[in-house]
């Protein structure tokens, strides 16, 4: 493993943030992403990971990325759900690594949903 | 799917969705070529008509739909190569998962990335299930075992990005050692 002390390190540097979340659950925003059969063959894996990456970069502490099934759109995997305090569920579809770390930046930080990835326009298109 | 890892990944659900507390993956590469994929998880178990059925398409246990192809995709991977698959399990003591592949077979699909499917697991699943992981072959062996990271990190959680970025590095670097070129 690399090494422990790093982690140490980690362990001191993240104690205050963590309290901090803790505190405030009831700003917590949700990010919950398509990891059945489906989802992972579709690439949802990597998208999952953009996600935190993109969390992490930004230092948003009150954010969780979680897995959950397959909801029975896989044609549109990988999806994911964004759940904002207070605010409608906004389903995405079709995502990527690059369309993740967009919905991060516009939707998650400045509260404003990328309309054209969600669930929405993807069945417009179709229509 | 196009690697080992990303089967790895939906197999270690399928212990999830059994309740496993700990689950344990490990790749085990012999010297005639053959790697070895064990994904073992102390979840509820199966009795034996029902993990007979989970080989094939048409079995599940969730009551949405009525198929389910994690299983089958991997054993239809595996016997590409001349490898097989195979479920030992017992009603309420767990599954163990084994699937073999021949990897100088032109059709054995590439391992993937291990390390990324590990770390995803363990953002998503930051209180549990435990997750291990053993890679073992002719140039070495490495593990990697959640308790550990969470015994060091104590009430940081395990999904703090920069924890889960470390695991990722530290993975990465195991498998490397092991599998590596």
């Amino acid at each position: 493993m690399k090494s422990i002390a790093e982690l140490e390190e980690i362990r001191k540097r993240t104690l205050q943030r963590i309290n901090l979340r803790r505190e405030d659950k009831e700003s917590e925003v949700r990010i919950v992403v398509g990891m059945a059969t489906c989802g992972i063959a579709a690439g949802a894996r990597p998208v999952m990971m953009a996600f935190v990456d993109e969390i992490g970069r930004r230092q948003l502490s009150q954010v969780t990325v979680s897995q959950t099934g397959c909801i029975g759109m896989c044609r549109l995997e990988p999806m994911a759900d964004v759940f904002l305090p207070g605010e409608e569920k906004v389903t995405y579809v079709n995502l990527t690594e690059d369309k993740a770390r967009r919905i991060v930046a516009e939707h998650v930080v400045n509260g404003r949903p990328v309309t054209e990835y969600t669930i929405g326009a993807a069945d417009d298109g179709q229509a | 799917m196009r690697d080992l890892s990303l089967h790895l990944m939906d197999l270690v659900h399928n212990g999830i969705a059994a309740g496993a507390r700990h689950i344990h993956m490990s790749f085990a590469l012999d010297n005639e070529a053959w790697l070895t994929m064990v994904v073992e998880d102390d979840g509820c178990g199966m009795d034996e008509d029902t993990a007979q059925r989970a080989l094939g398409p048409f079995s599940t246990s969730r009551t949405t739909r009525k198929v389910g192809l994690g299983i089958p995709l991997t054993l239809a991977n595996a016997r590409l190569t001349g490898g097989d698959l195979t479920i030992d399990s017992q009603k309420g003591s767990g599954t163990r998962i084994t699937a073999t592949f021949r990897t100088d077979h032109i059709d054995c699909i590439p391992m993937g990335d291990v390390a990324q499917t590990v770390a995803a697991l363990v953002a998503a699943y930051p209180n549990g299930p435990e997750f291990s992981l053993a890679l073992s072959s002719p140039r070495g062996e490495e593990a990697f075992d959640t308790a550990e990271v969470r015994q060091v990190l104590q009430e940081v959680p395990l999904d703090t990005p920069e924890v889960v970025d470390w695991i990722t590095q530290s993975l990465r670097e195991q498998v490397n050692n092991v599998f590596g070129g």
